[in-house]
C-alpha cells in the first residue's frame, strides 16, 4: 500500500516530513493519530522488509505516542492559559529540519555547478631529484622485515664471536653508508649489509640508516610493493661527495 | 617584452593548484594589496572580453584560474577515470547546519537531524571540510566543529557570507509547504 523508496530517509524527521507532505498537512496542526498510525506502519513495513531499524525511528515513534497520548486525554491544565501544544516541541523540531534540508539542497546545487568547472591538479608528489620513477615511499615495517632477512642469513654464522674490539660506532658507520653511497648513488638494502658479518655490526649499521633517513641525508624507495629496497644518495650541500 | 605586474599575477595564477589569496600574492610581489586587486580585476575582465575558455574565481578567500562551466563535457573525456566527489544528502545536511551554526558540538547537530551524525562528522573530517574548532566550555567539554576552506572550494563560495541568509530559507519554506494547502487550495 506504500510505495516507498527505501533507504531514501535520512531519519525520522526526515520521514514525517515525507508523510506530511504525502499527505498534505498543516505542518503547524499535525493529525498526530493519522500520522503516528502512518509512522507505525511504515516501521512495520520497514521491520517486515528485515531492515535495520535505527533506534532513532523508535525513539521518535514513542515521542509520536507519547504526544498522542497526551492529546486524547483531558488535560489537568485545561483551564489555565491555553496550555501549550503537546505537539509544539515537535512542530519547531519540523521546521528546523525542514530549513537545513533546504540549505542542504542549496549546497547540492553549489556542488552540481562547481562539477562543471574545473581547476589546475595538484602535480604529482616528487619529492626526489632523479628523472627516473622513485617508486614507493617505504614504511619502518618493510624497512625492518627486510632487515630481519639480512639478519637471518648473516645471524647465526658469528654467533659465538664475542670481540672486545668491536666498538662499532653509529657515527662510525654513518661515515660507512654516506662512502658506499658516494662510490654507487643507488645501491639495494641487502648490498649495503653485504660485507658485515656480526650482529652487532648489522644492527649498528641498520640504526646508522634510519639516522640517515630521519636526516634525509639519503632515500629509500622500493619500485615495486614488496620488492627490493633501494637507497638513494641526497644531494645536499653538507653531503661532500667525490664530484 | 615588459615584464608587467599583471603578467606576474597571471603566471602565478596559472601555475597554482590552490587559490591564492592576495596576501600571498603580496608577498611574492611585494606590492600593495590595491595595485594587486585592481590587477585582478582587470585580469578577471581580460578572460571575460576575449571569451577565453578559462575564468578567474574569487574563491575561498582567494583568486584561482578555472575553466568555463560549458567546457565540462570535453574535459570529462581527458579524464575519463575522473571521480564525481559528490556527497550523501546525511553528509550535505550535517554540513549546512555545522556552516550556518559552527562552532557547534555534535549534540547540537544531532537535535536538529535526529539522528547519530557521530561517523558522518568523521567522514567529513576525514574529507577535510570540516575541522575541530576547539571544545566548548560546557561540563564534558565536547569538540566543537567548524567548516574549512576545503567547504569552501568543494561548493565554489567565495567565503560563508556567500551562503544563503538562515532568513531567506526560511522564507522559502512556505511556498513549498505542503503543495495542496497553498497552492491547490483555490
Amino acid at each position: 500500500m506504500y510505495q516507498v523508496k527505501l533507504g531514501v530517509f535520512e531519519g525520522p524527521l526526515d520521514l514525517l516530513l515525507h508523510l506530511i507532505r504525502k499527505h498534505e498537512l498543516d505542518i503547524y496542526d499535525i493529525p498526530i493519530v493519522m500520522i503516528t498510525q502512518q509512522y507505525m506502519e511504515y516501521l512495520k513495513l520497514m521491520e517486515t522488509l528485515n531492515l535495520d531499524i535505527a533506534g532513532e525511528f523508535l525513539v521518535m515513534a514513542s515521542t509520536l505516542i507519547y504526544i498522542k497520548s497526551r492529546t486524547l486525554l483531558p488535560s489537568a491544565c485545561d483551564e489555565e492559559d491555553e496550555a501549550e501544544d503537546p505537539r509544539a516541541q515537535l512542530v519547531q523540531q519540523l521546521l528546523e529540519y525542514k530549513r537545513f534540508k533546504h540549505a542542504a539542497q542549496q549546497l547540492r546545487e553549489y556542488e552540481e555547478e562547481r562539477e562543471e568547472v574545473f581547476t589546475r591538479q595538484a602535480p604529482p608528489p616528487e619529492d626526489i631529484a632523479t628523472d627516473e620513477d622513485p617508486g614507493l615511499e617505504v614504511s619502518l615495517f618493510e624497512l625492518l622485515r627486510c632487515f630481519q632477512q639480512v639478519v637471518d642469513r648473516v645471524g647465526h654464522v658469528d654467533y659465538y664471536e664475542v670481540s672486545a674490539e668491536s666498538n662499532v660506532s653509529v657515527e662510525q658507520q654513518t661515515e660507512f653508508v654516506l662512502n658506499k653511497l658516494s662510490v654507487h648513488k643507488q645501491m639495494s638494502f641487502e648490498d649495503l649489509f653485504e660485507e658485515q658479518n656480526t650482529k652487532l655490526q648489522l644492527i649498528v649499521t641498520f640504526l646508522a640508516l634510519l639516522e640517515l633517513i630521519r636526516h634525509q641525508r639519503l632515500l629509500v624507495r622500493q619500485p615495486v610493493p614488496f620488492g627490493q629496497i633501494l637507497i638513494y644518495a641526497v644531494d645536499s650541500p653538507n653531503n661532500s661527495t667525490a664530484h | 617584452m615588459e615584464i608587467q605586474l599583471k603578467n606576474i599575477i597571471e603566471a602565478l595564477l596559472f601555475v597554482s593548484d590552490k587559490p591564492l589569496s592576495i596576501n600571498q600574492l603580496k608577498q611574492i610581489t611585494d606590492n600593495e594589496k590595491k595595485e594587486l586587486t585592481s590587477c585582478l580585476n582587470e585580469l578577471i575582465a581580460d578572460y571575460e572580453s576575449r571569451n577565453s575558455g578559462l575564468q578567474l574565481l574569487n574563491i575561498a578567500g582567494g583568486y584561482q584560474l578555472c575553466t568555463r562551466p560549458g567546457l565540462a563535457p570535453w574535459i570529462n573525456r581527458l579524464y575519463t577515470s575522473r571521480q564525481l566527489r559528490r556527497l550523501s544528502p546525511a553528509a550535505l545536511e550535517t554540513l549546512a547546519i555545522i556552516a550556518y551554526r559552527q562552532p557547534i558540538i555534535r549534540a547540537e547537530i544531532e537535535v536538529v537531524r535526529g539522528v547519530d551524525v557521530s561517523g558522518i562528522l568523521r567522514t567529513l573530517i576525514e574529507k577535510s571540510l570540516i575541522r575541530i574548532m576547539g571544545r566548548k566550555k560546557v561540563p564534558g567539554r565536547p569538540i566543537m566543529y567548524g567548516t574549512t576552506q576545503e567547504f569552501l572550494l568543494h561548493f565554489g563560495l567565495e567565503d560563508l557570507a556567500c551562503l544563503p541568509k538562515m532568513e531567506e530559507l526560511k522564507e522559502l519554506l512556505p511556498a513549498d509547504e505542503p503543495e495542496g494547502e497553498v497552492r491547490e487550495g483555490g
